[in-house]
């Protein structure tokens, strides 16, 4: 028993001693929007705890950083409006016409234009952020809600979840291209980092399609099964690829499990229960840890990536939905 | 006679091709497939009720489908589709058979029926009909799922038992067992009663109180002096009761002999869809629909818009805008729905009706979505709803 508990007690010497030194390199900010709050919780990632909380415009749902992380984009649906706020002082510098009820977004790496999704008038709003002018709006399908731009930016998608599609445009013409046919209520839509795949989630469906970006044709669907939880309630949404090409976590909604892909094998490998409803995710900048905002139970929990555990669960405020990590470099003083 | 839907196809070649394989570039849209959707209702007579609060809307099911024509469309337009909804409305005392009829002759059909259930048997039986693929939009006869069934006749509304088996699960779930029953006069009223019973017994839970209602009573001024006495009894935990036009069961609330809930025709209801529903991205479906009729979604637009969107998911999977393709696609596993009910909807290969889950709701809030957690069922818990497979006497679709 005692050799034990000097294992243990080694362990976390031997742990604690990077994670100090590295105290201020890796506190990043985690912005959370909570829809029915109106506010945006902000973790810091080295205490796990909620250092703030920010009052922002009506249900907070899609939040994304500019990429120089100096202001973060806030979907205010309800308010239907983007609001750009400083993250330095947590004041909104602006509001950005977005077209009506905006639900998700993605900037074009240009810096410049921001895709939006107005889910109630099937239209996708493109956004010049530095003229605050409405480049483009397209006509997309019914309910518009996933956003992606792929890293080359040569195509924004957006998923139209009564449609079933995810459509192409292409972001010098501001026009649809192709339109991809997937399984029942698309959500989420992620490039891989090389912008050879697409991948789309469909809640309904309870599948994640993977899509060749040349083809524009599904190149191979991902099924998820939880024992003892019933077909129905496994409903894909939220998305994170990590960098290194490996894995993707695919957060499963009201099965209350975030799955673990083996981007080579295209196998699940794990399920990670977390709390409840888990709508996204996003990673840190080293990649071990993922933080889940989880709306019905209201909260989020992190995970440890190399565990494959979940290691804290943090409150957060009514019906957290979004997520976006500002990293430490960047956290004000 | 030149099939019209053989020709359709033999002149746009392309889409198909593209379609094929589920990618459609954007030039494609300019040659257009046309699918037609005949919706036909007959106007209904209402009963005269008690409360002058009770408004039934004009065009209820009528703008249900026009949605779920516009959302077809809104899809449609990527994949070069474009669907029609041809109208046919008769008043309440014509006959609707003869113009039906006239529209179904010489072609096969894509119908969306929002009539009773007589109407909708008389449409089925005609020859002219035999090719066509029917949805019954409106009416919630279980007879229609069962003995009465339909091999061309597919069901977007609940039948009541499904309606039933709802609430006996949430009543059982809340260990609510015994049961005051009062049922009304009319013959939906009664119907909806022996499915109750049915219900009850499935469930395992008892009817110790079961009696008629009162016809002769104007409850707006009576009931806390009528309903007290018409339901003393010595021991019940819940009062059901069978009211499917909203006669008199708003006045049993806050009425009873024992301070018990009321569920069924009010209070808690089971409902295939409420405007109280708003989870599973249902607000965006409610708020398209309030911008389109300015008035809230009812049970029979959801059932109609369902009947609408089906043959939208069918068509756009397999491009064919053959009814007998359609129905094949539609019963088949790979058919799923976004119903904004919280699960994929399909069709029961061995009747024909929509699976979907059943929201017990009040007035302003849904209590709980069936099937209710904890009942189970081999194939899909939404199976534990209605009739299975089993039990079923329908022998058309075998």
């Amino acid at each position: 028993m005692n050799s034990s508990l000097a294992k243990i007690v080694g362990f976390t010497a031997a742990a604690v001693l990077p994670l100090s030194m590295s105290n201020l390199a890796f506190a990043h900010w985690a912005y959370v929007s909570n829809e029915k709050d109106d506010t945006v919780s902000v973790i810091d990632t080295e205490t796990d705890e909620v250092i703030k909380t920010i009052d922002v415009g009506e249900r907070p749902r899609g939040v994304t950083l500019s990429r120089d992380f100096q202001t973060l984009y806030i979907c205010a649906s309800d308010s239907d409006t983007v609001q750009v706020m400083s993250v330095v002082d947590d004041k909104i510098l602006h509001e950005l016409p977005s077209g009506e009820d905006p639900e998700q977004f993605a900037l074009h790496p240009d810096n410049k234009h921001l895709y939006i999704a107005n889910e109630d008038d099937a239209i996708a709003t493109v956004v010049d952020v530095e003229t605050r002018t409405v480049v483009a709006q397209i006509d997309v399908g019914v309910e518009p809600e996933g956003m992606a731009v792929s890293h080359d930016g040569k195509f924004a998608i957006v998923t139209s979840e009564t449609s079933n599609m995810a459509h192409w445009i292409d972001t010098e013409a501001q026009s649809i291209v192709a339109n991809t046919l997937v399984d029942q209520r698309p959500r989420d839509a992620e490039f891989t980092l090389d912008d050879k795949e697409l991948w789309v989630s469909s809640e309904i469906g309870g599948t994640v399609s993977i899509i060749d970006s040349e083809s524009k044709e599904i190149t191979h669907t991902l099924n998820f099964a939880i024992p003892g939880i019933s077909s129905d309630r496994i409903q894909p949404v939220g998305m994170e690829l990590t960098k290194d090409g490996k894995w993707a976590f695919i957060a499963l909604g009201p099965s209350n499990h975030v799955a673990v892909v083996n981007r080579d094998t295209l196998e699940v490998t794990d399920y990670i229960l977390v709390g409840r409803r888990v709508w996204h995710m996003a990673l840190t900048p080293e990649q071990d840890k993922l933080y889940t905002t989880n709306g019905v139970s209201g909260d989020v929990t992190v995970v440890d990536v190399a565990s494959r555990k979940a290691i804290k669960t943090i409150k957060v405020g009514r019906f957290p939905w979004g997520v976006t990590i500002l990293p430490s470099e960047h956290v004000p003083n | 006679m030149v099939n019209a839907k053989i020709l359709i196809n033999w002149i746009y070649p392309v889409p198909i091709l593209f379609l094929s394989s589920m990618f459609i570039g954007a030039a494609q849209a300019a040659d257009e497939l046309d699918v037609n959707v005949l919706y036909v209702e007959q106007r209904i007579e209402r009963p005269p009720v008690l409360s002058n609060l009770v408004v039934w809307p004009e065009d209820d099911g009528e703008r249900g489908a026009e949605l779920g024509v516009n959302d077809n469309n809104a899809s449609g337009r990527f994949l070069g589709q474009k669907y029609n909804l041809e109208k046919l409305i008769v008043a309440i005392d014509e006959n609707p058979l003869i113009p039906v009829r006239k529209a179904l002759a010489g072609q096969s059909r894509m119908v969306v029926l929002n009539v009773d259930a007589k109407t909708l048997l008389a449409i089925a039986d005609m020859p002219e009909a035999a090719d066509d693929l029917l949805f019954n939009a409106r009416s919630t006869d279980t007879n229609l799922r069962d003995d009465l069934c339909r091999s061309n006749v597919l069901h977007t509304a609940p039948s009541r038992v499904m309606l039933t088996d709802a609430l006996m699960q949430f009543l059982n779930k809340r260990k609510w067992r015994n049961l005051f029953l009062i049922k009304g006069n009319r013959p939906g009223d009664i119907a909806l009663a022996e499915s109750m019973q049915r219900s009850a017994k499935k469930f395992q839970l008892k009817i110790v109180q079961e009696k008629s209602w009162i016809t002769d009573a104007d409850m707006r001024r009576n009931a806390a002096q009528e309903v007290p006495v018409f339901t003393q009894a010595r021991k019940y935990d819940v009062v059901v009761v069978t009211d499917e036009s909203r006669d008199f069961s708003q006045y049993i609330l806050y009425n009873t002999w024992l301070p018990r809930p009321v569920v069924g025709s009010s209070g808690m209801r089971p409902v295939a869809w409420s405007p109280v529903i708003e989870q599973w991205g249902a607000a965006q479906l409610q708020s398209r629909f309030e911008k389109l009729s300015d008035r809230s979604m009812t049970e029979v637009d959801y059932a109609n818009w369902a009947a609408v969107r089906s043959i939208g998911e069918a068509v756009t999977r397999i491009n064919s805008v053959q009814a007998a393709e359609v129905r094949q696609y539609i019963l088949s596993d790979e058919f799923e729905l976004a119903g904004f009910k919280g699960a994929a909807l399909n069709f029961r290969a061995w009747n024909g009706q929509l699976r979907q889950t059943v929201q017990l709701v009040h007035a302003n809030a849904v209590v709980a979505n069936a099937p209710i957690e904890g009942f189970l069922h081999a194939r899909t818990e939404l199976d534990t709803l209605g009739l299975d497979e089993p039990e079923s006497r329908c022998d058309a679709f075998r």
